[in-house]
Order: structure tokens, then sequence, then C-alpha cells
């Protein structure tokens, strides 16, 4: 599957390509030609509309082409929390959909190997949300932690949640919004190299005086990691840009608005297209880097 | 246990009537067996016959269904696999791939906590001519180097009791020869205990002290590798060990010395003391190595079995001995191995021929009359398993 290929395959990419041939730059050139249009494109009208200044005297979301470097300083200015919450909302969700993900790929790739049935039965449930929209599962989701829903009530009975508070609108129930919707992201990666662990490697850290524990830690986690790696990338990228989970109409509130909800209202409310852009950039950036620093520091590139 | 020592020596191992069962089959049939301490000891059967079991029984990765397992005397039947003082050489070598050579070989050091695990695992990667590879990943050995890794990794922890799993199954053979000498080396140097399956019979009859021959989850036959062969008290014995030629016939006199044997009308003379059953039916063999060719009838001669004539029906030459079939009437063919002590075979195609032997060379063996003594089909595990299901199914019906 294509999951567990991300952040990994630094083996295919070193290979040096023999010959250039002719062939492979015509197939290239449709991708290429894509990339450039609907990538490439869009990417340089976004950093240069970042740097627009409003026209004089203009309408609202009236601008003209300048070099306003301000508007970076502006944005980051005004708007650090919320990078602080997107980027602090993400890693909560990649942590939890790490912990729920890793069981449960581990009991369908390497324990449910004796029934195949249970085993596809058990993926197709992993996949089966993907069959609702997201946006319809996230409103489910909004009903069931509702005010007036069984589950407050049931909490408020119990004493867990005080009698004046709510499960929606807060940082608990946008992290589950996103632990939720993004798990099957990262439970696939973890299963398909967790389906391929030899379990002869096992037996041999038990024949080696490691207790099951040990075992684990030292063979079957380190063995597992280029699925973890991918399927922490999967998870993290989007769950930092989401703007669907903290947003006041979904699971969130004013109080819990990461950079992709403020993305949003600057573009589609404020009209504000050039602190729009600066943020998407700076977002993009900041992304990039976390996710360079964390693929060097995992050092997936010799498992495999 | 005190897991941080090393063993001083090698540990007796003692099955006392092990018995495992698969769905639907028996791999192991009440197995008592004792393996005296410091003993290179070889289990040998074809695929399927449970020695394979055996071990993981001894390694604690399978659990008997009844019976006991002691090692150095302690009873290690419900111990964790972890905590057995055992370790093992997979038939797949099973080493880590995302660590170096050195750190596989440190690993059930550092398990255990002993001080100085790496120098210790230089040491055991210089007794298998390793060392230089030590950074390497595994992936980057050849097989035969991955092997000596994986010796290295069992031996540097010094068990009591070290199994081998057929881990020269997949070296070609001159590999193979040099790690049989280099094992055994081992083996006397640091003076463990050795148990070793495996399927091929030359690697066990030069390697161990015991070979014990299993067939069906049972042993047929134990001993030192020279007596097993020379004397071979079944027939199963008498062909997975070597070849034999085999005849059955009925005891027609039965003296102190010897018994005599008449298949189809000749009368072969074989020691009583080498014979397992003295009177009816009985088989009787000799190897073919022991038969010398005569192109004419050779005068009788007391102490010599003469078989003949017979027509040759085969020669192959295998460079240091050639490989005679003769058809004898009433006998069937008979197989003999001649030293080629002339430049090419003495006897050929369609040639009439006479064989003898000393009688001091037969043996008897103890199957029942009627078995018809056949080395059953190299056949792996599963299969048997499969075809126990499909008699087992076959019967229900039946019943």
């Amino acid at each position: 599957m294509a999951f567990a290929a991300i952040g990994s395959n630094s083996t295919q990419t070193e290979q040096v390509p023999r010959r250039r041939s002719k062939v492979a730059i015509i197939l290239l050139l449709p991708g290429l030609a894509y990339l450039a249009l609907f990538f490439l494109t869009p990417l340089v009208s976004l950093v240069m509309t970042s740097l627009q200044t409003p026209v004089e005297f203009g309408d609202v979301g009236q601008y003209q082409a300048a070099f306003q470097i301000e508007n970076y300083a502006i944005v980051v200015g005004a708007y650090w929390p919320h990078f602080l919450r997107a980027f602090g909302y993400a890693l909560a969700a990649t942590f939890f959909a790490l912990v729920i993900s890793y069981p449960l790929a581990y009991f369908i790739g390497v324990k449910a190997r004796r029934w195949p049935l249970l085993q596809a039965l058990m993926l197709t449930l992993v996949i089966a949300p993907f069959f609702i929209s997201f946006l319809l599962r996230t409103l489910a989701w909004k009903q069931l932690m509702s005010d007036d829903s069984g589950l407050v009530s049931a909490l408020k009975t119990l004493t867990i949640l005080p009698a004046d508070g709510h499960l929606t609108g807060t940082a608990f129930s946008v992290i589950f919004g996103l632990t939720y919707n993004f798990l099957p992201f990262m439970t696939l990666p973890i299963y398909t190299t967790l389906e391929r662990l030899d379990t002869r490697y096992l037996e041999a850290g038990a024949d080696l005086y490691a207790s099951p524990f040990t075992t684990f830690w030292r063979v079957t986690v380190p063995l597992s990691m280029p699925g973890v790696v991918s399927g922490t990338l999967l998870t993290f990228i989007p769950a930092s840009g989401d703007y669907i989970n903290a947003s006041a109409s979904f699971l969130g509130s004013a109080q819990t608005q990461m950079v992709g909800n403020v993305i949003e209202s600057q573009f589609i409310s404020l009209l504000n297209y050039p602190q729009a852009s600066a943020l998407s950039v700076l977002l993009m950036g900041l992304i990039l880097l976390i996710v360079a620093l964390y693929v060097k520091r995992s050092g997936t590139e010799d498992l495999l | 246990m005190a897991q941080s020592d090393f063993a001083e020596a090698g540990a007796d191992l003692e099955l006392v009537g092990i018995t495992k069962r698969f769905p639907g089959f028996t791999a192991i049939d009440e197995l008592d067996l004792l393996i005296p301490a410091g003993s290179f000891f070889a289990l040998l059967g074809p695929s399927g016959c449970g020695k394979t079991t055996t071990l993981r029984l001894v390694a604690g990765l399978e659990e008997p269904t009844s019976g006991r397992i002691l090692i150095g005397g302690k009873d290690v039947t419900g111990t964790k696999s972890f905590k057995r003082p055992v370790n093992t050489v997979f038939q797949s070598y099973a080493l880590f791939p995302h660590m170096s050579v050195l750190e596989n070989v440190a690993f059930g050091l550092r398990r255990r906590g002993i001080s100085d695990a790496a120098g210790k695992a230089h040491e055991a990667l210089r007794l298998v001519e390793l060392d230089h590879l030590a950074a390497r990943k595994p992936q980057q050995l050849s097989g035969g180097q991955q092997q000596r890794v994986a010796l290295a990794r069992a031996v540097v922890n010094r068990p009591a009791l070290l199994l081998l799993d057929e881990p020269l199954g997949a070296l070609d053979l001159k590999l193979r020869r040099q790690m049989q000498l280099e094992l055994k080396s081992i083996q006397s140097e640091v003076g463990l205990t050795f148990l070793h399956v495996t399927h091929d019979q030359e690697e066990a009859m030069t390697m161990a002290d015991t070979v014990a021959v299993m067939n069906k989850g049972r042993i047929e036959q134990m001993g030192a590798p020279e007596e097993l062969y020379e004397l071979p008290k079944t027939a199963f014995v008498a062909n997975f060990l070597g070849q034999s030629n085999l005849f059955t016939g009925d005891v027609t006199s039965s003296e102190k010395a010897s018994i005599i044997v008449d298949v189809g009308g000749v009368k072969i003379e074989v020691p009583t003391s080498r014979a397992q059953r003295h009177t009816g039916e009985v088989t009787i063999g000799v190897r073919p190595e022991k038969l010398m060719l005569y192109t004419s009838a050779p005068t009788a001669t007391p102490g010599v079995n003469v078989l003949g004539p017979g027509r040759v029906t085969d020669v192959s030459f295998s460079g240091v001995s050639t490989q005679y079939l003769v058809a004898v009437p009433g006998l069937g063919v008979i197989t003999v191995f001649a030293q080629n002590m002339e430049f090419g075979p003495v006897a050929h195609i369609g040639e009439e021929i006479w064989m003898s032997w000393k009688v001091e060379h037969g043996f008897g063996l103890a199957d029942e009359p009627g078995i018809v003594p056949r080395f059953s089909a190299d056949t792996d595990t599963a299969t048997i398993a499969t075809q126990r299901r499909h008699q087992l199914l076959a019967e229900i019906e039946e019943g």
C-alpha cells in the first residue's frame, strides 16, 4: 500500500537513472504539466498575494501588487496563538491516534493472521467511516457531545463534568474530533508494516532472554517505525491545517480557533487576501520545517 | 536461576514422556530422551518426523501436550522461553534486520545485564572470524556469514544447552563442511551441550557423538554414529542412514553363533548377536559397500555369504566409488558400492556377476514381519498434517 511509502522510500530515490530516455520524459509530461498548472502557479500566486497592499480609497477586497513584507509581521503578531494552538492540537491528536492505532494495527496485522476473514473485516471497519462524508461524521459527533445529549448529562451526573460545563467548543472536543477523523491515516500505514513483521524475530527475542515487553520495545517497535513515521505524518500534516473540527459550527468555539480557521475567515468573510495568503505561506513553511526535522530525527532511512 | 551468570559447563537435557499434539496430528509421541552434559547430540529424521517440534519444545517456543522437560535436573516445562538457559540457532537465522551484527550478538548479553557486552560480542565474532564485519547490517552479509553471526549470537551467551535447527541447510556443500568443522571445534572448546536437529545423515554422523534417528514422533534408534550405521535395528534406520540391501525370509536354523535365513531359496547366514529376531520371518540386510563383486562364481568359503549369478542393470560412476545395481532372480535388485581401485568399472551392464560378503557384516532387523520396510517419503510437516486430517475425515465419514 502507498501509505507506508511516505518518508521511507529513500532507497528508491537514491538510485541513479541509468540513461535519460525520451519515453520517460514524455510519460512524465502530463504529470509535470499538471503540477505546473495546479500546484506551482497557485503557489506563486499565493506568495505574490501575500505581499499585496490595499488599493488606496478602493473597495473592500481590492488589492494591488506590492512588496509589503510587513504583512508577515502583522499576521505573526496577531495570530501566533492560533499557530501554537494548531500545532498543539495536531500534536495531541497525533499522539492519541498513535496510542489508539498501534494496538489496533498490531491486533489486525499480527494477532489476527490466523483468521484472514477477521483481518479483512476489521480492515474494512477501519476504512468504513470514509463512506460517509467527513462533515456529516463531525456533525454527528457535535450532536453526540451537545449540551442536551445523554453523554453530557451522564458526565454531569457522575460529576466528571461541572454542572455548567460543555463538551463541544472545548479543546477536548476539537482534539477528539481531529483524532477521530485522522485515525485511519494512522492505522493503515502501521498495519502495513506490522502485517509484514516476521514473527520469527519475536521468537529469536524470546530465545535471547528478552521478555515479551522488551521484545516488543526492542524488536517490534523499531521494525514498525516506517509505518509509525508515515502514520504520524499523514495525521499531523492535515490535522495542523484543519479548519472543520475547530470551527464554531462543528466541535470548536471562538476559543479553540486554529490557524486554518483564521485563514478561512480572512479569505472568505474578511476578504483580506494578503493576510490570508501570508498565513497560508507561513503555515506551509512551518509544517515543512517540522516534518523535515522529524524525518531526520526518526532516522527511518536505514530501516529499509 | 542466576541468569546473569555464564553456564560453567553444559547441562543435561531430559525429556520425560513428552507428547505434542497439533489439531489432527501427533507430532511427538511419548518421547523419552536423556542427553548427557557436554555431548553433541543429533536428532536425525525426515521432514515431519517431529525433530523441529522437539527442539521448539526444549526452547520453550511450543508447549508440550503432556510430559516434562528438565535442563540440568531442573524442571523447566512451565518456564517461559526467555527464562530458559537455552539458545537457538534458527534455521532462518532470524537476525534482527534493524541492528548491526555487533548489536545482534550483544542482544542476549544486554538483556541479562552482563558487563562488557560489546567486548564479549566482539570476542564471539572473532571466534566465527567475522569481527571485521561487526558494524554491518545482517542483510549486507552472505548466507554463510549470516549463519555464523547467528551461531555467534547464540554461543556468546554460553547457554547450558545450545539448540541448532538445521542451521547449515541453506549453505552450499563446501561451506557446510567448513561450518561443520567449525561447530565441532566450538563445541569442544566451550564444552556446551549441543542439540542439533538435521535431516542430513552425513552431517549428523560427522558431527555428533550420539545420533538419534527419529521417525513419526518416536526415536527409532539411538547411539554412536558408527554403531547406528553398522548395526541398524530397523528398516527405517537401515535406509535413512545410508543405504542397505534388505532381504526377508524364514529362519531355517538358529545356532549359537549364527542364524540361517532362507531368502527365495538362497541361504544367508547372519551372526546371532547382530540379529534382533531369531525365529520366524525376519528381515536381514547388508550395506552395499560390504559386497565384493566377482565375474566368475567364487568358491564357497565358510563365513562368507555368496549371491549370484545376477545381471548388472545399472552402473553409475561417482568418483571415489562406482554403484552397481544387480538383479538377482528371487532376490530383487541389489546395490553394490565398489571402490574405484582400477580405472573404469569392473563390470558392465548386462554382464553376469556374483557377490559375496563376510557373515559378520550382515545384520538382522527388529521389524515385525509383514511391515513393508519402506522408507517414508520426505514430506514436510504441513503436508503430513493435511494427509492425517484427510484420513481422519475419511474415518469419521465411514463410521
